[in-house]
């Protein structure tokens, strides 16, 4: 597999757009329930700490603080503008899709109709020491999740 | 082309290692022959773990064959031959630094030898507060108000079983610190190192930045203090001359797997009178007397500090992995892996947006550079030079502390051997200059 196939363009788009970053400059929506996680790779050291706002069932903002590969912080930017107007329970089942295809060791193919963006991680499950890059955003939004909602 | 022929003796051979007698070197390595990526592998991963050559794999394929029983017990040939191998190569590594058999302690890596130490000083305070060993024991235990001095360089394994003696003595934890050029501050440890110091530990060469430290002003620094001096030599027992005797210190401790022998072995070496009144850190077989239901005398060192059935062929492989250092010479390995290092460093430094940790170009250094890709994180340079090939470490290096006091979380490493070439480093080097266009940084 090349190494394009790892750093799709979209990956390296967002590595530098990080959509959602930014925890201080954004105030969670009036009225909104919100949950916040840290998440820390220790191995490298990447770090993200994530927001998620629930208003009316669905999820009003996402918001983050994180420093990391490219891989980490492209993938807390996608996780970000796929998750704003999602239901949590529409959210819950794009997190779910996401880990199993990026667990599968390439066995699982993205479905480009559910994960959007995402689905370009795909080749990231053929690298089992890039898997928690990508996970770690997404593990901070399941658990902020499970606080708000 | 010429014909290049082994040199019969050391003392025949070049100052220096060259390119051709390296290209000789790597034919021993078999994994070095093989593509990664579909590009000849470059390993510049060496300061985390070492190759093997033949000759190491053939020893512990040889004792297995040959030779595997339990040592020091049973009357029966293999155990006598298997007996003979483990004390051969204990003393094998005693000469190779310098040192007397009954000091050169088995661990399974410079980590365990490091806890080992740290956890018979708790004891020390323990065992003579119960009235248990003798007046010299007493000495060395550690009580609240006595200081236990490190360096901001180290890596985890030398700073974290130290600040866990700290807990349990009450005693407090100091350091020194390094200047922006990954130096220690000697000005500094001359403050900090007094009365109250009981223990100095530091790297003898630093795995990041590779600094080689003042080892004979700190030792003199912690001899006028009265205080113990533990040496990590993970970086440089592999890598040159080292004579621990002559260095004076109390306690070393380095790791086979990076002297090319397998993992599971390592070293401690502690003075002999030091080791006899220390208590031992695991107990159980092997390391007895007499044992009774209430309690047991213990052996003395070696045998003391090794509790249980022991990493027998892993020993014998690293003194196979030490035969082949000082056949190849460890002072020609240091000339030329300083060689590489600089190459290493005067490459990066020439490269727009790399900044290379520890001493410039033309400083002395070991055969390692760390450095940091401006706008590319360390695991994007480590998975790009990997599509070329190249291996390299990525991440804090166990050393997170370093790191946050450089204002960086991780770093991109590479590290050299006695099998890297020239053609090696410029592979390398063509590689990371290529990494922020990549990433459009």
């Amino acid at each position: 597999m090349s190494l394009d196939q790892l750093y799709q363009q979209i990956i390296l788009d967002h590595s530098k757009a990080r959509h959602g970053s930014g925890l201080a400059d954004t105030e969670a929506p009036a009225g909104s329930s919100t949950g916040q996680s840290h998440q820390l790779n220790p191995v490298c050291g990447d770090e993200v700490t994530l927001r998620l706002a629930v208003e009316d069932g669905k999820v009003a903002q996402v918001s983050w603080d994180g420093q990391g590969c490219s891989i980490s912080m492209a993938s807390a930017s996608v996780l970000t503008d796929l998750a704003e107007g999602m239901t949590v329970a529409e959210l819950h089942e794009v997190i779910d899709s996401f880990r199993e295809v990026l667990r599968s060791r390439g066995k699982v193919h993205a479905d480009p109709e559910l994960l959007g963006d995402a689905a370009a991680f795909e080749g990231v499950a053929r690298y089992a020491a890039r898997v928690k890059c990508a996970m770690i955003s997404w593990v901070a939004a399941e658990d902020a999740l499970n606080q708000a909602a | 082309m010429a014909v290049v022929s082994t040199p019969a003796t050391l003392e025949q051979a070049p100052p220096v290692l060259d390119n051709a007698e390296v290209l000789r070197i790597r034919n021993d390595f078999p994994v070095l022959d093989q593509l990664v990526n579909g590009r000849p592998l470059v390993y510049l991963d060496s300061g985390a773990t070492s190759q093997n050559p033949l000759s190491v794999i053939e020893a512990e394929q040889e004792f297995y064959e040959q030779r595997n029983a339990a040592v020091h017990r049973g009357a029966h040939h293999l155990a006598v031959e298997a007996t003979e191998a483990f004390e051969d190569a204990r003393q094998t590594v005693a000469d190779f630094i310098g040192v007397d058999y009954a000091e050169t302690i088995w661990t399974s890596n410079a980590t365990e030898g490091l806890n080992l130490i740290s956890y018979t000083l708790s004891t020390a305070a323990l065992w003579s507060a119960q009235g248990r060993g003798d007046a010299a024991l007493k000495e060395l235990a550690l009580h609240p108000g006595d200081e236990i001095v490190v360096t901001e360089m180290e890596h985890h394994a030398n700073l974290i079983p130290w600040q866990e003696l700290a807990f349990r003595t009450g005693a407090t934890l100091r350091y020194i610190p390094i200047d922006d050029a990954g130096s220690l501050r000697m000005d500094e440890a001359a403050a900090i190192i007094g009365p109250r110091t009981k223990v100095l530990a530091f790297t003898h060469a630093s795995n990041v930045l590779g600094t080689i430290n003042p080892v004979r002003e700190l030792v003199a620094l912690a001899r006028a203090a009265g205080a113990l001096v533990v040496l990590d030599a993970c970086q440089s027992a592999p890598h040159m001359p080292l004579d621990v005797k002559d260095l004076d210190v109390d306690f070393a401790v380095f790791s086979g797997h990076k002297m090319l022998a397998p993992t599971g072995i390592g070293v401690l070496y502690g003075k002999q009178e030091l080791l006899d009144v220390l208590p031992p850190f695991l107990t159980g077989g092997s390391m007895i007397t007499t044992v009774t239901m209430e309690r047991a005398e213990y052996l003395p060192a070696p045998q003391r500090f090794e509790a249980g059935t022991q990493r027998i062929s892993q020993a014998v492989a690293l003194a196979a992995a030490v035969n082949y250092l000082t056949e190849t010479g460890l002072d020609r390995i240091h000339r030329w892996e300083a060689e590489l290092g600089e190459r290493m460093v005067s490459g990066l430094e020439s490269l727009p947006g790399i900044r290379v940790l520890g001493p410039a170009a033309g400083k002395e250094r070991i055969g390692l550079a760390a450095f940091d890709v401006e706008g590319v994180h360390a695991h994007d340079v480590g998975q790009f030079l990997d599509s070329r090939g190249i291996a390299v470490r990525v991440g804090h290096h166990c050393a997170q502390p370093l790191h946050r006091r450089l204002g960086l979380t991780a770093t991109t490493r590479a590290s050299a051997y006695l099998y890297n070439t020239t053609d090696d480093v410029d592979r390398f080097l063509d590689a990371v200059s290529g990494v922020r266009a990549y990433f459009g940084a």
